[in-house]
């Protein structure tokens, strides 16, 4: 029993069932009686339906029913966007589950079909015969912004959804007064999130009980159950859902799909259970995409890389459809982090939300801090070029001095804590930094092209204050809630209403109760993913499991610890204030022989033979965690490439990671979020893109064409890490999940274009994909 | 139209009646209600349906059913009983080779075969072995650790 388990990299507890193939996910669950759902889609980015004949469909083999939008038209609620950001004139343009009349991206859901096997749905799908009426496609964020550009919903002039603003200081005199002024036009791709296992769901219906069940690839179960109600009408007491095992999200599985209203729909229509699962194709249709930025920025600064403002204007694509979160990302999440961890004292950026011809964009690891980490990144590189100094040294001078309660920026937040040059320092000395820029030298000097890229990043994670969720729109709350629950033997389930897809938190609370409480970890169980038995909750996503749940958890154990104390002394006949604890014992101050253990008290409470007067039985305790702020973790990232100059190959040679996320419950785990986290953001560096031609066809629809990271294309990270706890936070700590992809895609970019300088490149868009890297370098050389 | 099969499953027989065009991972997961092995996309890419066929490695998305008939298939369950763990699941526990864990079994299963013909890779060569296995959650990094570890306690150095 070590009361000193909070920080150990202990093997996780739910490993067990997953590496011996014993786990169920969504997808391995069979009901009897169960049919499978296919969902024809939509082959043209933007239509009107002029004919459907599903008839064909229904008398193929094995067929049991097939639905269009005239049969939900009606019956389903349209599928709901649930952040309204105020302030911005935002548009909710009507999102049937099916569409009826039009479609607005290649893989909007026209019909579906229910059969015996999933083969005889697929094979279905080709019989319904359905005549379209192909309109004019726009693609690109700011074209469809204009004039002119094809109209995707009738109500929303120029496919402006929102327009959205940040302001602080005054940018305007800051850039007029400026002795240096750089600018850039960035394309933020779209991403495709690409968890390993595609979504799906399997709902049923008991038709007498008025119940419906969905097992959901869900991140938060809780809003998909608020979410099935709104859009089914099934009252929420009588919907449970459950998100079995699910195998990651990286934001993807945030949102309430028009696949799982669909599924729920047919079950109830026919009485059996329904399954749909998504084929990696439809993933990457459907499956909300992330990012698709065209940002146009600019920094002011003095003539010795003090910066003085930044102003933007961003057009943020949002697909065809507001999605479950859409509206904030590029707003609150984005613009709100424009200071960055800088002091930037002028700052002013316009969002435009705008509908276009693709998948619609959500949430996607990080969501709206890797696009706010990015553009400044990019542009304080670009002021130290201007100015002639060493990037690092021009953050260093920037950065916000050492704080550790409260900073407050001028986008109107207050950051927690942080110590944003320790961890630019650490970066630096762990890299090399100084020896690096001296074999670059010499490697410049026998002319190859060597770059090191730096970049340091803070995030607003632990979302968040449920009142600042209301404040800016966010169509719920953001606290979290725990159950802890000791039984007779003193062995311990935890209840938590957000729900861990890959992030080990069934290890890291039990580690949190164990040493509060000195049980062995082996002894606590957490609970997730069914809104039936865990207590409410607003999910995993946004690095706030660990910050908001974990908090939830350990106020909850607190809890229990004060009921333990004031048992103990009863059964010890001491006074409360006589008793103190040590690795899981209650014991009189001076006689540590005269004790309780807490498995001593969990018996005694449980059987309740001996109670002080006035104290209820059991030893359970709930804990509803409303943080007072949000938590924002920080960091310095460097790396350090080699272009090949004839090829435009990248070779990413090293990366080290510095990041601070306050005190680690279980350091192996934060250090496995941190690599995931990194590798994800490198790939929109050099590889991943989402592709739309022109006819807003999806040129990368599948993983042969969409480029993820692969095992042999990385070089060995080295990860370290600073602590600064959050002064808030009832364990200090804040959050791990997206720090890695927020700091890395300008880390490597910075790198390349490092590397690039000497021959004149000062921007690529990305990826940096050979071929486009090797067209800058011969436009340079030929003076382009 | 239907054809008889009977495939060798982690050591029992599991016959069938199925379609000319049903792919292995489909009979696996279906008809022999081993859900261990995953699907993670349509392309043959991403290595989560990855098995041993006869003893060699292949992703069971890209075999038919009717191919295997006869053969003999080791799937994650069947790499040990679940609770004297083979040493590359013991190793991908030790060292954090997992997040999510639905490429997990693929990639045990691809490590399993990696290490039958070269039982001391470098890190560089697992990473290379690997290739064909895509994980979304670990970066890969304590993946290769994992592959690494286990060649040591199978012998390997
Ligand atoms: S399912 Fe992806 S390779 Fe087989
Ligand atoms: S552990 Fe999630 S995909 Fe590998």
């Amino acid at each position: 029993m070590t009361t000193r388990i909070f920080g150990s990299g202990i093997r996780r507890r739910e490993d067990p069932r997953l590496i011996t193939g014993r786990a169920s996910y969504t997808d391995d669950i069979k009901l009897p009686g169960m049919l499978h759902a296919a969902i024809l889609r939509s082959p043209y980015a933007h239509a009107n339906i002029t004919s459907i004949d599903a008839s064909g469909a229904a008398s193929q083999p094995g067929v049991v029913a097939v639905y269009t939008g005239a049969d939900t038209d009606g019956v389903l609620n349209g599928m709901p966007c649930a952040w309204l950001i105020p302030g911005s004139d935002l548009k909710t343009p009507a999102h049937p589950a099916i569409a009826k009349d039009k479609v607005r991206y290649v893989g909007d859901a026209v019909a579906v079909v229910v059969a015996e096997t999933r083969y005889q749905a697929e094979d279905a799908l080709e019989h319904i015969a359905v005549d379209y009426e192909p309109l004019g496609v726009v693609v690109s964020p700011k074209a469809a912004a204009q004039d002119g550009a094809p109209q995707l919903h009738e109500d929303v002039p120029n496919n402006i959804a929102f327009t959205w603003a940040v302001a602080g200081g005054d940018a305007d005199a800051a850039f007029a007064d400026a002795a240096v002024t750089v600018s850039d036009t960035i394309t933020l791709q779209r991403l495709i999130a690409n968890p390993m296992e595609p979504r799906s769901a399997l709902a049923q219906w008991n038709a007498p009980m008025g119940e419906l069940t969905l097992w959901n690839t869900s991140q938060n179960p809780h809003i998909a159950r608020f979410l099935t109600c709104v859009v089914t009408g099934v009252p929420e007491h009588k919907i449970r859902v459950i998100a079995p095992e699910v195998g990651g999200g990286f934001g993807s599985k945030i949102p309430y799909y028009p696949d799982e209203a669909i599924t729920s729909f047919c079950a109830m229509k026919l009485g059996v259970p329904v399954k749909w699962t998504e084929t990696r194709s439809e993933n990457y249709q459907i499956t909300t995409q992330g990012r698709d930025h065209i940002e146009e920025v600019e920094m002011a600064a003095t003539s010795d890389g003090v910066i003085t403002g930044l102003r933007t204007t961003v057009y943020a694509g949002m697909g065809g459809y507001l999605s479950t979160a859409s509206p904030g990302i590029p707003t609150i999440l984005h613009g709100l982090m424009y200071s960055g961890p800088y002091n930037i004292p002028n700052i002013s950026g316009t969002i435009y939300g705008v509908f276009n011809n693709g998948c619609p964009v959500d949430a996607y690891r990080g969501a709206g801090r890797p696009e706010a980490t990015n553009l400044l990144e990019r542009l304080v590189d670009l002021v130290a070029a201007a100015v002639g100094q060493d990037p690092a040294e021009v953050r260093r001078k920037n950065l916000i001095p050492k704080f550790e309660n409260g900073h407050d920026v001028a986008t109107g937040i207050t950051y927690d804590s942080g110590d944003y040059e320790a961890a630019l320092d650490s970066a630096l000395s762990a890299a090399g930094y100084e020896s690096l820029r001296a074999e670059q030298a010499q490697a410049r000097a026998d002319g190859r092209c060597v770059g090191v890229g730096v970049s340091s990043y803070v995030e607003i994670c632990g979302l968040g204050p449920s009142q600042v969720a209301g404040a800016v729109g966010f169509q719920g709350g953001l606290w979290e809630s725990a159950i802890v629950r000791f039984h007779p033997t003193g062995k311990v389930h935890v209840m938590i209403g957000s729900s861990p897809h890959g992030q080990g938190e069934e290890t890291t609370f039990a580690q949190i109760i164990a040493s509060e409480v000195g049980v062995d970890v082996d002894d606590v169980d957490v609970i997730h993913g069914d809104t039936d038995n865990t207590p409410m909750g607003w999910g995993t996503y946004g690095s706030r499991t660990t910050a908001v749940s974990g908090a939830a958890v350990a106020v909850a154990v607190r809890k229990i610890k004060d009921k333990s104390r004031a048992l103990a002394a009863h059964l010890l006949e001491a006074a409360p204030e006589d008793i103190e604890y040590e690795d899981g014992r209650f014991f009189v101050r001076g006689s540590p022989d005269q004790h309780k253990t807490i498995q001593d008290i969990a018996l005694m409470a449980n059987v309740a033979w001996n109670m002080p007067e006035g104290m209820e039985p059991g030893l359970e305790a709930s804990a509803f965690y409303d943080p007072p702020n949000f938590t924002y973790p920080f960091g310095a990232h460097v790396a350090v490439v080699e272009v090949d100059p004839e090829t435009g190959r990248i070779d990413l040679q090293r990366y080290v990671a510095v990041d601070d996320c306050g005190p680690q419950i279980n350091p192996m785990i934060v250090e496995g979020q941190v690599h995931g986290g990194i590798v994800q953001g490198v790939g929109p560096a050099l590889w991943e893109g989402a592709v739309y031609d022109d006819d807003g066809q999806l040129v990368t629809g599948s993983m042969l064409d969409y480029a993820l990271p692969r095992a042999d294309l990385l070089p060995e990270l080295e990860v370290h890490s600073n602590t600064t706890p959050s002064p808030h936070h009832p364990l200090g700590v804040k959050g791990i999940g997206e720090a890695g992809t927020i700091a890395s895609t300008p880390t490597v970019y910075n790198a390349v274009m490092d590397a690039l300088r000497p021959l004149g490149v000062t921007r690529v868009d990305m990826p940096l994909t050979p071929e486009k890297v090797w067209r800058a370098i011969n436009d340079a050389r030929n003076g382009g | 139209m239907t054809i008889p099969v009977e495939i060798t499953i982690n050591g029992k027989a599991c016959a069938g009646e199925v379609e000319p065009r049903q792919l292995l991972v489909h009979f696996i997961r279906e008809n022999a209600g081993l859900t261990g092995t995953k699907v993670g996309c349509d392309t043959s890419q991403c290595g989560t349906c990855t098995v041993q066929l006869d003893g060699v490695s292949a992703k069971a998305c890209t075999v038919l059913t009717v191919q295997a008939s006869g053969s003999s298939v080791t799937t994650i369950e069947g790499l040990s009983d679940g609770v004297d763990l083979h040493p590359l699941q013991e190793a991908f526990w030790n060292n954090h080779g997992l997040q999510c864990g639905f490429c997990t079994p693929g990639m045990i299963m691809a490590a399993n075969e990696l290490l039958s013909r070269n039982p001391s890779p470098s890190r560089e060569e697992i990473r290379h072995g690997l290739e064909g296995n895509i994980c979304r959650c670990t970066g890969y990094q304590n993946i290769v650790s994992a592959v690494e570890d286990a060649a040591k306690s199978m012998g390997g150095r």
